[in-house]
């Protein structure tokens, strides 16, 4: 280990992941491949590819019979350029689905002032998607967004790093999941309740702000903790903490052990059941809108498999991460269940497990 | 909304006055070698935390100011 390094070009790397997750009724895995490389003194270029393949069925679709998506594609370029101690960024994602595409550019500069003491960064990310509905071809909606990002990263002692971080996201167009329903109460109706499609306001504004921290341990190892506020015009407030711990103390063995704390509050015009169809002007039953409170411990082990250099690498690394990711929704109901009469089903929760295996290696 | 922009102002100002008023950095760069150890670094495995980061923001009310500079991926 050397000094804290001045401003510097991100470090060249291959990452070769593969990515699993089970839960809530649905399988989603893929691959996700990274290389960064420099380019001379001052420029870098880094590649990502990741793959999402889902199948399986959700609550959504088992309620409403709505279908899902199956396989997304993503791919991401970026160039940096250092010059001093400022770094320019500039990158570009391209996502597609079978009925969503996504398209977006990022510029970013971060700056080092005081020493390399602060570390002042900036980001916009602009994106235009394309939404469509399996079958439906006349069905085409966009969507903007804009993002604005600031970070100040802060050398606090000699053994603690602190960031501060704000971001503000602006979404124009179509927001709605095309898929999905809202119920209403419909006395007509045999079970009590109908469905309708959802609506939501063309426009979402949020903004949130995370403080996370990082403290070297006397041996070789490190706290960490975070905590970010989030709220939006939709009427959602959310927080979230993370607190996690690092051991490196064992020969060529990295152990990372975390603790994640989600909660939210519901959007303004959510509803598990509206009283009569069209109740409201926006509507919506997105779980993920909704109130609830989610908990994620994650462990992972970190393997050092060369020191000296191998081929073409210095050194490379065989990782394996576990999450287990829980949510209890307040209000959202399980449909699947049959209640006496609408509204009366039990709330619905869900447990997934999220397994990543990935090579690192290092050029 | 306006308690963050109010929060946001307060700390750009103290971080205009620290930075003005002559106080000097307290950590020399050859203090600096724990910080420098990959185990400190906020995105250690830029992949996996982008894929864990993209779960949560699929499943989330909430998103933005999750942390990784750089490339970001827009994505939401």
């Amino acid at each position: 280990m050397g000094d804290a390094p001045a401003a510097v070009l991100p470090e060249e790397r291959m990452d070769v992941l593969y990515h699993y997750y089970d839960g809530g009724g649905i399988t989603v895995e893929g691959p996700s491949v990274l290389v960064r490389k420099q380019l001379g003194e001052s420029f870098s270029v880094q590649g990502k590819y990741h793959v999402d393949t889902i199948s399986g069925a959700s609550i959504d679709v088992i309620t409403t019979a709505s279908p899902y998506r199956e396989e997304r594609t993503e791919l991401a370029g970026t160039l940096d350029y250092l010059r001093g101690d400022t770094l320019l960024s500039l990158g570009v994602v391209a996502s597609d689905e079978n009925d969503y595409k996504g398209r977006s550019f990022n510029i970013g500069v971060s700056q080092e002032v005081f020493a390399a003491m602060t570390t002042l960064s900036m980001g916009y990310v602009r994106g235009s998607d394309e939404i469509g509905r399996s079958g439906d071809p006349e069905f085409s909606e966009e969507l903007d967004r804009h993002s604005w990002r600031l970070g100040v990263t802060q050398v606090v002692t000699r053994n603690m790093l602190a960031e501060l971080a704000f971001e503000t996201i602006t979404d124009k167009g179509f927001l709605n999941n095309p898929y999905r329903q809202v119920r209403y109460l419909d006395p007509e109706s045999s079970r009590g309740y109908g469905f309708q499609a959802e609506v939501y306001p063309r426009r979402r504004t949020s903004s949130a702000v995370a403080l996370r921290a990082r403290y070297h341990l006397p041996y070789r190892a490190a706290v960490h903790a975070e905590y970010r506020y989030f709220s939006d015009d939709w009427g959602i407030d959310a927080h979230s903490t993370r607190v996690g711990y690092t051991h490196a103390t064992l020969p060529r063995v990295i152990l990372d052990l975390q603790y994640r704390y989600y909660t939210q509050g519901a959007a303004d015009f959510w509803s598990d059941l509206y009283p009569f169809r069209s109740a409201q002007n926006f509507l919506a039953r997105d779980k993920e809108l909704s109130r609830y409170d989610s908990h994620s411990v994650r462990m992972g082990v970190s393997y050092e498999l060369f020191t000296a250099r191998w081929a073409m690498f210095e050194r490379g690394a065989v990782n394996f991460t576990y999450d287990w990711i829980t949510a209890d929704y307040r209000d959202f109901r399980d449909l699947r269940v049959n209640a006496e009469s609408p509204g009366d089903e039990p709330t619905y929760s869900l447990s997934a497990n999220v397994f990543q295996l990935f090579f690192s290696f290092w050029f | 909304m306006a308690r963050l922009i109010r929060c946001l102002i307060v700390l750009g100002m103290l971080a205009s006055v620290s930075a003005c008023s002559g106080v000097q950095p307290w950590v020399q760069p050859y203090e600096r070698d724990r910080l420098a150890d990959p185990i400190m670094s906020f995105e250690r495995d830029p992949v996996s935390a982008a894929y864990l980061q993209k779960l949560y923001d699929i499943r989330e009310g909430a998103r933005g100011a999750s942390g990784g500079s750089g490339g970001g991926c827009g994505c939401n």
